[in-house]
């Protein structure tokens, strides 16, 4: 176990910069996911980390040593890549012995730890077949297998499971989660699924085009996001965002609707905002809004809805923008039918118009 | 059931076609082949037969046995023309190789300026004619003092080889996902150990029949190799066919006897890298 300091970290391709001066300290046995779109410099500053790209500026640190020049084999780390990079020419229990046996380890030694790894990953029944005979599911298993069989100080994880169909991602979620639990190792783990971010992680770091926007646990980026692009990016579905400006302590939004201002919120006078709220934050009146003080009633049509067995998402029309609402306790509902929606304000965020941050004190 | 009697008579037509036809492309290609076996152990008038004797009557020794013989009685050096063809083969492999995997590997790893330039310069140096180079070649190693010697073959064959076994290597290294050396790396290995117990292994395949080729090329090369040689010294065995050769006549059936012996070893090596080119074929270390 160990702790992961980041200082000013900075990565050049080139005179490209895409990765900006980040800080990000990680604590001993935390589990950390790094998410974000697309190209925005996850994965660079994984590799960083583990030594297989070069640091431009700033400093890494592992446990209480600065690695920044030490090559990949002495920082103590383990990595599962997002194609798995197993051995083609080595058996399985090879591939998971691989690290022991080029540290020269006594075989007893490493027999002991290979199978002790395939137990908690079930793989003995795989231990004399090579990867191309493995199912997908299967191969991940190995690649985790080999990253803890040698009980790094870190755990590195690039996108581990986008190579998995839907149903077995979430069965692997569940496991790294077990693993977590049971070895209590440092993870850094990159995706950009929020959903696995949102379940896996002690804290989530955002980043967006090499920058960190924002760093918290799992509730705090999901219950006060610092932007809209944290808003919108966390959390299924995505925070409706409805154009308004602030006028007399009320919202008006593009068609002259007036919501009330949300509580705890700063806005000036004729600033342009964002009004944001989640589809579980708007529904339909009569099914189950749990009461609040703040709420705010609106007449809207629906366009669509998406039965997903307990709920029913509504997508309806508010000042020109389509929203997604929330339907608990379901009933059918035609589209074009106008329901009124109650909107829970004090769950609302703002955010500014032109620099997307958020205007909650 | 009409149309399924026809339908099933028409695909056993179509098999039949198929076997002709393999059939005759198969003797086009082997038929040379076979019949410098044949003649190697024919009486040296069913050979000059007109019209050829297709089915032989009677099968002999002679040829090798002559081979074998002292010089005067249609003997040659046959096993010093072995040993030279060997030496300079196996060699200028095993350099092309060592030198074709670092290039393969360099060009496959790492950005290269003008990388595709080279590329093409390879390949061009590959488009001129063996024979074009004979001259200049035999100028030059004759100031340098090196014609008719094995280190000369070999560094010609070297150069001729390289280039393609660069060309071949790269393309097998570029299918080894840089993922694995890193995962390597990370596991433990130096950059080195990474290369040596990771991506060799995986790209083994591709660079053992980029062995053969090169093997192939400087056992069977003679342009460049009748020019360079003259003696025992050197001499390989493609050289050494033209010993049969004498002024008014052709002594077809001990030609036929040493190529033989030429394609053996040749074939065996083959045999033996195959296997191995099969065993190396294994995927699956990533997704897909
Ligand atoms: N070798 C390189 N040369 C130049 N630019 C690069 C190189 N590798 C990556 N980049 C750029 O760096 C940026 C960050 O890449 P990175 O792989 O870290 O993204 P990511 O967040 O992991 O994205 P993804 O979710 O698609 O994996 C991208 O814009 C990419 O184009
Ligand atoms: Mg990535």
């Amino acid at each position: 176990m160990a702790q992961v300091v980041l200082q000013d970290v900075v990565k050049n391709y080139g005179a490209l910069p895409v990765v900006h001066a980040i800080n990000l300290d990680i604590a001993h046995g935390e589990f950390v996911v790094l998410v974000g779109p697309s190209g925005c410099g996850k994965s660079t500053t994984l590799r960083m980390i583990a030594g297989l790209e070069e640091i431009s500026g700033g400093r890494v640190r592992i446990g209480d040593r600065v690695v920044n020049d030490l090559p990949p084999r002495d920082r103590n780390i383990s990595m599962v890549f997002q194609n798995y990079a197993l051995y083609p020419h080595m058996t399985v229990r090879e591939n998971l012995g691989f690290s022991l046996y080029i540290a020269k380890r006594p075989k007893a030694e490493i027999e002991r730890a290979v199978d002790q790894a395939a137990e908690i990953l079930s793989l003995t029944p795989l231990l004399d077949r090579k990867p191309g005979q493995l199912s997908g599911g299967q191969r991940q298993r190995v690649a985790m297998g080999r990253a803890i069989v040698r009980h790094p100080d870190v755990f590195l994880f690039d996108e581990p499971l986008s190579n998995l169909d839907a149903k077995l991602r979430t069965q692997m979620r569940v496991e790294i989660k077990r693993l977590h639990q049971k070895v209590g190792t440092t993870i850094i783990y990159v995706t950009h699924d929020q959903i696995e971010a949102m379940t896996l992680a002690d804290r989530i770091v955002i980043m967006r085009d090499g920058h960190i926007v924002q760093i918290g646990t799992p509730l705090e980026v999901f219950e006060r996001p610092v932007n809209a692009f944290v808003a919108t990016f966390i959390g299924s579905p995505p925070m409706n965002l409805l154009p308004a400006t602030v006028r007399s302590g009320g919202l008006r939004l593009a068609d002259g609707t007036v919501i009330p201002l949300p509580p705890g919120l700063t806005a000036r006078e004729g600033q342009a905002v964002q009004f944001g709220v989640r589809a579980d934050n708007i529904m339909p009146e009569g099914h189950s809004m749990p009461p609040t003080a703040h709420m705010a009633l609106v007449e809207m049509p629906v366009t669509l809805t998406e039965p997903l067995g307990t709920e029913t998402l509504l997508f309806a029309t508010l000042a020109g923008t389509e929203v997604q609402a929330k339907m608990l306790n379901p009933r059918p509902v035609r589209t074009g039918e106008v329901l009124r929606f109650g909107i829970a304000l004090d769950k609302c965020h703002l955010f500014d118009a032109d620099t997307g941050a958020s205007l909650r004190v | 059931m009409d149309v399924r009697r026809q339908h099933r008579l028409r695909r056993r037509l179509l098999t039949a076609a198929h076997f002709i036809g393999l059939f005759l492309a198969m003797s086009i290609i082997c038929l040379p082949g076979l019949w410098v076996v044949l003649n190697s152990f024919r009486p040296t008038v069913e050979i000059m037969a007109k019209p050829p004797v297709w089915i032989p009557t009677e099968l002999n020794l002679d040829h090798y046995r002559a081979m074998f013989g002292g010089i005067g009685e249609g003997g040659v050096p046959v096993l010093t023309y072995f040993w030279n063809s060997l030496v300079i083969s196996l060699t200028s492999t095993v350099i092309a190789l060592l030198v074709g995997m670092a290039g393969g590997y360099a060009f496959a790893r790492y950005r290269i300026p003008g990388k595709s330039a080279i590329f093409v310069g390879l390949m061009v140096t590959r488009a001129v004619p063996g024979v074009a180079l004979s001259l200049p070649l035999f100028i030059l190693y004759g100031r340098l003092g090196i014609i008719d010697t094995h280190f000369g073959m070999i560094l010609v064959y070297v150069a001729l080889n390289v280039p393609f076994t660069i060309w071949l290597i790269d393309g097998f290294f570029r299918q080894v996902p840089k993922e694995l050396a890193e995962a390597a790396e990370i596991d433990g290995c130096t950059r080195w150990q990474a290369f040596w117990k990771v991506e060799f292994p995986v790209a083994r395949a591709g660079i053992a029949s980029a062995g053969i080729f090169a093997f192939l090329t400087s056992w069977n090369e003679y342009a460049l190799a009748s020019q360079l040689t003259r003696s025992l010294n050197s001499k390989t065995m493609p050289v050494g066919l033209m010993d049969f050769t004498s002024q008014f006549t052709l002594n077809w059936g001990g030609m036929c006897a040493l190529a033989v012996l030429m394609i053996l070893p040749a074939l065996v090596l083959t045999f033996l890298v195959q296997k191995h080119l099969i065993a190396g074929l294994t995927f699956g270390g990533v997704k897909g």
